[in-house]
This record gives C-alpha cells, sequence and structure tokens, in this order.
C-alpha cells in the first residue's frame, strides 16, 4: 500500500469533511421560521404528538415537584413584563390594587367577580416549586396563593368549555397601532390541577410588582410563559380562535408551541 | 488499501455488511442530528450559560459556562467563561460575530444556528420535531437490531475486542484499517458508547428538562442532579456527539470513501484480501 497517497487522501477528506461542517449552518433553513410554512406546519404537529403523550403518561392530578425551604437562594428573577403602563393598570397599582377584581367569564352558569380580599381570604396553597423559563434558566420560590380549581366549580364551567383563556393587564408589546396584552390559555386539566393558584404572594412577601401583582395565575408543569402575570379575567371558551392571532397566547401567536410542558 | 492505491492486489469478497434496518436508521439520523445541532445551539443562545444544580444562580454563582460580550475601546469583544476562566471569544464567534460595522451579540453564531436569526419558537418546533424523529428510529434500531443480531456481533465488545484494542490502536494510528466481516475492537467501542451511553442519556437529560416528565418522573431529576445539571449534560453530550462525528468522518475518508460509503448505501462491502469467503458473498 502507498502510505502518501493515502496520507494525502485522508488530509484531503478531512478538509472536505471541515469544510461540509462550517457550510453546515448558513441560512438556508431561514424559511422554517414563517409560520406559513406547510413544511413548518408539519413540524408543529410533534408539539400536539408531545401534548397528546404526555397528558395520557401524566395523571391529571400528578403533582410538580416542590422543593425544601432551603432552595429558595435568590429573589425570583422578573421577566417579560416587569412594569405594566397601560392607564387601567397604574391606577389600580396607584390604589394599591383596593379596586381589583378577577372575573370568571364566558362558558360559566355563573360569572364571577372576586375582589382581591376576598381572593385572600379563601382556602390558601404555599408551594416551593421551581419555575422554568423557555429560555433555558430556573429559579425557585415559594409561591402563595389559593386554587383555581374550586373557584372554576363555584362558577360552574358549562361541559361544551374546553379551554381557560387568561386575560393580563400588561401590554407586553406596543405598537404604531395600539398596546397588544399580554393572554394566554390552558386546557381545563392543568386549570384544575391541584398546584394552579391564584397567587398573591411570593417568598412571604406580597406579590410584587415585577412578579406580576396582584395575581399572577401559576401552573407548575409547563414552563414560564404559562404563569400569566397581572391577571384580571379567566374566560372559559370551546375555541381559541377567536383571540390574539388564534393560537392561545401571546408568545404562542409568535410561534411558542401552546402545550409548553417541555 | 488496495482500492485507494490503486494497486492490482487480490480483491476480498464482497460481503453483505449492513442490513437495511442499519442503513436507513443511519441516514435517519444523520438528518436529525444535523438538525438537532443547528436548533439546539438556537436554543442554548436564548440563555447562553450553563449551571450546576435544580436553578440557575442569579445571585450565587453556580454557572459553568457564560458566553456574553463586553464593549472596549476596540468595539465590543465576545466574552465566554467557563469554570471561572475568562477568556476573549471573539475569534470563535462566541458573544460577538458578524462584521465590525454590523455586530451581532448571540451566544453561538447564526452561521451554526437554525434560524439563522434568534427564533426561540421555530428553533423549539423544529428541535422538538427531529426529537421525536431520533428517539422512533432509535426504538426502531434497537429493536432490529437485537433480532438481527446487529447489537450482539458488532456493537458489544467481546473479551477478544477488548484484547485486541491495543493493537487496534496501533493499526490505526498507521492508518491501516483492517476490512472484516465484524466491526474492529475500536470501532466496537465507539459505536456502543454512542449506542449505549450518549444517546439514551442526551434523549433521557432533554426529558429532564420537561417540566412535564418532572412531574411524572421526578426521579430523573435527582439522577442527572437537578434540571440544570440535565441541561448542562445535555450540552456536553451534544460535544461528544459532535466529536464522534469529526472521527466519524475522518475514518470513512481514511477507511476508503467509496467502499464506506457504499456499504451504507447499498449494504455490500468489500472485505480485505484474504477474508475467507462465505455464503452469500459475491466475488
Amino acid at each position: 500500500m502507498s502510505g502518501i497517497l493515502t496520507r494525502r487522501n485522508f488530509l484531503r477528506g478531512s478538509a472536505i469533511a471541515g469544510s461540509g461542517l462550517i457550510l453546515a449552518g448558513c441560512d438556508q433553513f431561514d424559511f422554517l421560521g414563517s409560520k406559513e410554512n406547510q413544511v413548518r406546519k408539519v413540524m408543529e404537529q410533534a408539539n400536539v404528538l408531545t401534548y397528546q403523550v404526555q397528558r395520557r403518561l401524566i395523571g391529571a392530578q400528578t403533582l410538580a415537584r416542590e422543593y425544601s425551604a432551603s432552595e429558595i437562594r435568590q429573589g425570583q428573577r422578573p421577566n417579560g413584563s416587569v412594569d405594566p403602563s397601560t392607564a387601567e393598570y397604574v391606577a389600580l397599582r396607584d390604589s394599591g390594587f383596593a379596586g381589583y377584581k378577577l372575573k370568571i367569564t364566558g362558558m360559566v352558569e355563573q360569572p364571577l367577580e372576586f375582589s382581591l380580599d376576598e381572593l385572600r381570604n379563601m382556602p390558601a396553597r404555599s408551594q416551593i416549586t421551581r419555575h422554568d423559563c423557555v429560555e433555558g434558566w430556573s429559579c425557585i420560590a415559594k409561591w402563595t396563593g389559593t386554587p383555581l380549581g374550586p373557584i372554576l366549580d363555584m362558577a360552574r364551567v358549562k361541559p361544551e368549555a374546553r379551554f381557560c383563556v387568561y386575560h393580563c393587564y400588561d401590554n407586553i408589546q406596543r405598537t404604531l397601532s395600539g398596546d397588544i396584552l399580554y393572554y394566554t390559555s390552558s386546557d381545563l386539566i392543568d386549570a384544575y390541577h391541584p398546584q394552579s393558584i391564584l397567587s398573591y404572594g411570593l417568598n412571604d412577601q406580597v406579590l410584587p410588582v415585577s412578579n406580576g401583582a396582584p395575581i399572577r395565575l401559576r401552573i407548575e408543569r409547563a414552563l414560564g410563559y404559562k404563569q400569566p402575570k397581572y391577571l384580571h379575567t379567566i374566560e372559559l371558551v370551546d375555541s381559541l380562535a377567536a383571540f390574539g392571532k388564534g393560537k392561545g397566547g401571546y408568545w404562542e401567536d409568535t410561534g411558542y408551541d401552546w402545550y409548553a410542558g417541555i | 488499501m488496495s482500492e485507494q492505491a490503486g494497486l492490482p492486489a487480490v480483491k476480498g469478497p464482497l460481503i453483505y455488511r449492513q442490513s437495511i434496518w442499519t442503513r436507513v436508521t443511519h441516514w435517519i439520523w444523520a438528518i436529525c442530528l444535523f438538525f438537532l445541532l443547528l436548533t439546539g445551539l438556537q436554543i442554548f443562545n436564548a440563555h447562553p450559560a450553563l449551571y450546576i444544580g435544580q436553578q440557575s444562580g442569579f445571585e450565587f454563582e453556580n454557572a459553568i459556562l457564560e458566553i456574553g460580550a463586553v464593549n472596549t475601546p476596540e468595539g465590543p469583544r465576545g466574552r465566554t467563561t467557563v469554570f471561572g476562566q475568562t477568556f476573549d471569544s471573539t475569534a470563535l464567534g462566541l458573544g460577538v460575530s458578524g462584521s465590525a460595522e454590523r455586530p451581532t451579540f448571540t451566544g453561538f453564531p447564526g452561521a451554526v444556528t437554525i434560524p439563522s436569526y434568534r427564533d426561540l419558537g421555530t428553533g423549539r418546533v423544529v428541535h422538538f420535531f427531529f426529537g421525536w424523529v431520533f428517539v422512533i428510529t432509535m426504538f426502531i434500531w434497537f429493536l432490529a437490531s437485537f433480532i438481527n443480531g446487529h447489537i450482539r456481533r458488532d456493537i458489544v465488545p467481546g473479551p477478544a475486542d477488548i484484547k485486541g484494542v491495543p493493537r487496534d490502536v496501533a493499526d490505526h494510528a498507521r492508518l491501516r484499517f483492517h476490512h472484516g466481516r465484524t466491526y474492529g475492537p475500536l470501532q466496537k467501542l465507539a459505536y456502543f458508547g454512542v449506542f449505549f451511553v450518549l444517546f439514551p442519556l442526551i434523549v433521557l437529560t432533554g426529558l429532564t428538562m420537561s417540566p412535564g416528565i418532572n412531574a411524572i418522573a421526578p426521579w430523573m431529576l435527582d439522577i442527572f442532579g437537578g434540571r440544570q445539571t440535565a441541561r448542562t449534560i445535555h450540552f456536553i453530550v451534544m460535544l461528544l456527539l459532535v466529536g464522534f462525528f469529526i472521527i466519524h468522518i475522518v475514518m470513512v475518508v481514511a477507511a476508503g470513501p467509496i467502499n464506506e460509503l457504499r456499504s451504507m448505501l447499498s449494504g455490500w462491502y468489500r472485505a480485505s484480501p484474504g477474508t475467507p469467503t462465505a455464503e452469500g458473498d459475491k466475488p
């Protein structure tokens, strides 16, 4: 065998392989960023599969892990909106949320309203859980609030309702044609989950504005964008098509998956 | 070697070495790993840091990797900190990339992410799609390879393989390859490591980042030492798989790319001269 030839082949081949690696990236696949692209739409079905598999695999009552108090090593990192500037919210904040009402509307037999004091006087639950941002970071904090399930029962959810839409005060995005307000949604399994609480307390303090005062919903088996801050209305619906761009939430409308359990 | 060197040596037999299961899963994985890597780097760029433990230290220190940028009198520079050691990573494209007039501030440069611009939502859509394809292909491979004997014959190293490692290392160092009926000791060890260690690890650490899976299988958080450690392991296994890929390509080229590619496309592989023929071989 000829060692020189082999070595030359070896070097040439390595160079080809190396340049292939560098060329690999580029922007040939940027079309996948377009929401209307058919290939992307097929790929999005993988998220539907993830949702269905996790729903079959994970019991409706299965709890997210709760941590010990010693795991609270820092404040809850604020993210997204941290100081909403809509006139409605600013007025509420300046009055110490005295006029705040949480509304339960939509497909319910009995629409309801609760003041902050009423919510604070209802049975409370505290849980030390890990908040996972879709960006990749995690933060452990203690959340205190009243479970959402019993409140939905008081409003008597109609059988045709399939989703809860969570409407928020914060203008997450300001555009030329006006503010875009934050909203997200969940199925009724997440809404009725025992750890799904309307939280008004964080780390044994009153929930601060930067973390969603006066009320932030916790959905502990989902990523951070399913923990809506500055919550004012929970609307029960049978379809998400009527809200925003129809994908079930502010971030969902920009291309994030709706389920957010992974 | 005879083919490469073009020397008129006695040809070994043409053997049917790669089953249809091996070939199809191989190419599906190749496509999956390409997209998983590039969308994975897109996802990483959303928060270009790695930590040890359950959570990310913002008010305490548990990061082992941080990629960022700083302003200097000479303009923006990439700054990467690994295990407390900070270095200028501008030349690697880490932290800052693109031209001096229009710099981009991302962990990894757009040349190695899908999409090339910042789009975490799309990165996740594509990553999870290929994640599913990868896992389903893995199940098919394990089932088929267990039944057709590929795992027993070619993947799990036996005592003879372990004994043959030093000799095989010496042969590799001299770029002298033996094309046999089954894989050589180093080949077996490499594939065993990929199939039985790296592939399961990257899938399990990926699932450990899912808050849904955490609820049903909190023990996964414990075996990997927390969600952020799982994320770090996921990243390290990615680096190891990239390392495997580079060596894999180099070895294919060194051992005879035509023969190796043919075996991974048609299944037929030209063995070294002197390889005893068996039933089913072609001349």
